[in-house]
């Protein structure tokens, strides 16, 4: 890793970060309106009530126009796998093959069948049969992302598996212990209960727009108090799962915990800046280092939050680089040189296989797995440490942002649920605006919970294991940026396309005949 | 058979009826065609099945990108 291509480097990251967060453009709307949807079809099959029928078909019909623009969107990551990142899709291995082949085969049968059942089997099946098909299709979306969710996980927490030298592969021993790792679980109930406001949002700011028109008034009320609820309840479950978020970061990746925090200088008591300006320190020659003000802070809360204790030690950025013995934690250079014995072992394990020399093998494949661990800061040895550290305002501001937003929508929430309930919301325009508005909003919310995430844990494909440096292609970077701007030209067309038909859907409004016809059977 | 006569129908009128999701399956197609014919074939080979025949040679060919 003497010569490193780093324009090759930052086009695939480039690349990979944009279809990821263009396929998360899709992805929030399906897990949670179709929760929203089932919600909605049993108060229809519950009360008998045309009207609900007619709420429901309407936000149906917009989330069959989110799942068919977005559905696919995700093979592109896979296709980038096998193309850009190939060190890394061998060196998984088969950690990645299972879930994904489960998610492959749950959403062709789960989804695909009910999905037809749900669109065309209106007054073709039984009102409970439809009402059963709906609710597995929410159901079995969000357990097609569960299995997305386990995969990133195990990059972020990598468990249950062994490394093969013989094959230079990843080899899942415990598929239990990947499945149910903490990070995995709470990953993924973070992620769908993130989408579950999104979700919530989409629904109260269009219901606004009817409002804001004078135009289906019982049909937007009634849709904005399911959502409000869903969007209550599911946001006091995002703290919940939130805080899991924090423990683990501060438990497993440590550098991203400090870096959202920036977070320099490790401390007792560690309080929580909420909000904060960064600004270049150009006193440190080291590190590329940044200072906070115009904060406020919270006393101690960090601690609280990474470890459940006000007095608990939060280790900074020094710490992680510096090294601390007295709280047990190595310097970067200990363990880049851990992790070059662990690369030069495995070398040495590779030729002595080679040359027939099995008492050589042994002792190399002895010192790589002691050295395992820290595989991936060998290839830092004797570079510049800034490079182990993640872009701290990136991380710092998309937290900040996502939370601050968070906590607008648990208000928004509130003050719609208590409107609707006492029949003034249709008066009150600027709550009905700032609930369109938030739609935008919800969106930016979602994709900065994955800045977080993924920016976070920089320079990691695989947590301590597998650096970008060493997971990509030596392909070159010409035909990376190649389709860079070819994904970014059909990406931005199917947004296009998304946002023309849903807003000609939505400005048509639900079905009026169907209302008319069913009151006549009635 | 008479099932499957109404699995044929049930799917057959939904698709006939379908008013949005005629422009819907167009894109769906259209998105696929894109991917799998044009970028899978012509920008996306898969790196190390292009470049190695068995699993060994591209085994020691990423043993040989990460320890060098």
């Amino acid at each position: 890793m003497e010569h490193i291509d780093f324009s090759l480097v930052d086009w695939s990251r480039a690349q990979f970060a944009l279809t990821a967060l263009y396929h998360w453009l899709f992805v929030p709307l399906t897990l949670g309106l179709s929760f929203i949807i089932a919600f909605m079809e049993t108060q229809y099959v519950r009360t008998g009530n045309p009207e609900w029928k007619r709420i429901t078909k309407f936000w149906m019909t917009l989330f069959g126009v989110n799942f068919a623009i977005g559905v696919a969107t995700g093979i592109i990551l896979e296709f980038e796998f096998g193309t850009n990142w190939s060190n890394y899709s061998w060196f998984v291995g088969d950690i990645f093959g299972a879930p994904l082949a489960i998610e492959g085969i749950m959403a062709f049968f789960l989804e695909s069948t009910f999905i037809a059942v749900m669109f065309f089997g209106w007054n073709k099946v039984s009102k409970k049969f439809h009402l059963l098909s709906t609710w597995l299709v929410a159901i079995g979306s969000n357990l097609s992302a569960l299995w997305i969710l386990v995969a990133n996980a195990w990059m972020q927490y990598p468990a249950g598996m062994k490394f093969n030298p013989d094959t230079a592969r990843n080899e899942m021993v415990n598929f239990w212990d990947v499945l149910f790792s903490p990070v995995a679980l709470n990953k993924f109930f973070h992620t769908v209960t993130s989408s579950y406001v999104l979700s919530a949002v989409f629904v109260i700011g269009v219901s606004a727009w009817f409002l804001l028109k004078n135009k289906e008034q019982l049909f937007a009320k009634k849709s904005i108090i399911v959502a409000s609820i869903f969007g209550l309840v599911t946001s006091f479950l995002i703290i919940i799962t939130g805080d899991g978020s924090a423990k683990n970061m501060a438990k497993y990746q440590p550098m991203k915990f400090a870096a959202m925090e920036n977070l320099y200088t490790g401390r007792q008591n560690a309080p929580l800046a909420v909000i904060g300006l960064l600004q270049k320190d150009k006193t440190d020659t080291i590190l590329d280092k940044q200072n906070i003000s115009l904060k406020i802070e919270i006393p101690s809360l960090l601690s609280i939050m990474a470890f459940q204790d006000a007095n608990a030690y939060v280790p900074g950025i020094h710490d992680l680089v510096n090294g601390n013995a007295e709280h047990n934690i190595l310097s970067y250079k200990e363990r880049s040189d851990k992790g070059k014995i662990a690369i030069t072992s495995l070398a040495e394990y590779k030729n002595a296989k080679k040359t027939g020399n099995d008492s050589i093998a042994n002792a190399a494949l002895t010192k790589l797995n002691e050295n395992y661990p820290h595989f991936g800061y060998g290839y830092y040895a004797n570079r510049n440490v800034n490079e182990l550290i993640p872009n701290i305002p990136l991380t710092f501001y998309s937290f900040r942002i996502m939370v601050g937003l968070g906590f607008h929508f648990i208000a928004l929430f509130l003050v719609v649920w208590i409107l609707a309930k006492k029949d003034k919301l249709e008066k009150k325009r600027f709550i009905l605006y700032t609930a369109l508005w938030s739609i935008p909003l919800a969106y930016i919310a979602s994709e900065l919970g994955w800045v977080v995430t993924e920016v976070g844990r920089q320079p990691w494909v695989i947590q301590d294991i597998l650096p970008t440096i060493a997971a990509v292609s030596q392909i070159k970077s010409t035909s990376v940026q190649i389709t860079f701007w070819l994904f970014f030209v059909i990406f931005t067309g199917l947004l296009i396309a998304e946002i023309k038909i849903m807003l000609s859907q939505i400005k048509k409004g639900p079905e009026t005949e169907l209302i008319e016809n069913e009151i006549r059977i009635n | 058979m008479k099932m499957i006569k109404n699995i044929y129908q049930f799917y057959y009128q939904g698709f006939k009826n379908m008013t949005v999701g005629k422009k819907l399956w167009a894109i769906i197609a259209i998105k696929l065609i894109i991917m799998f014919l044009i970028l899978k074939i012509f920008f996306f080979p898969n790196f190390l099945k292009s470049n190695f025949k068995t699993d060994e040679d591209r085994g020691n060919y990423v043993i040989k990108q990460l320890t060098q």
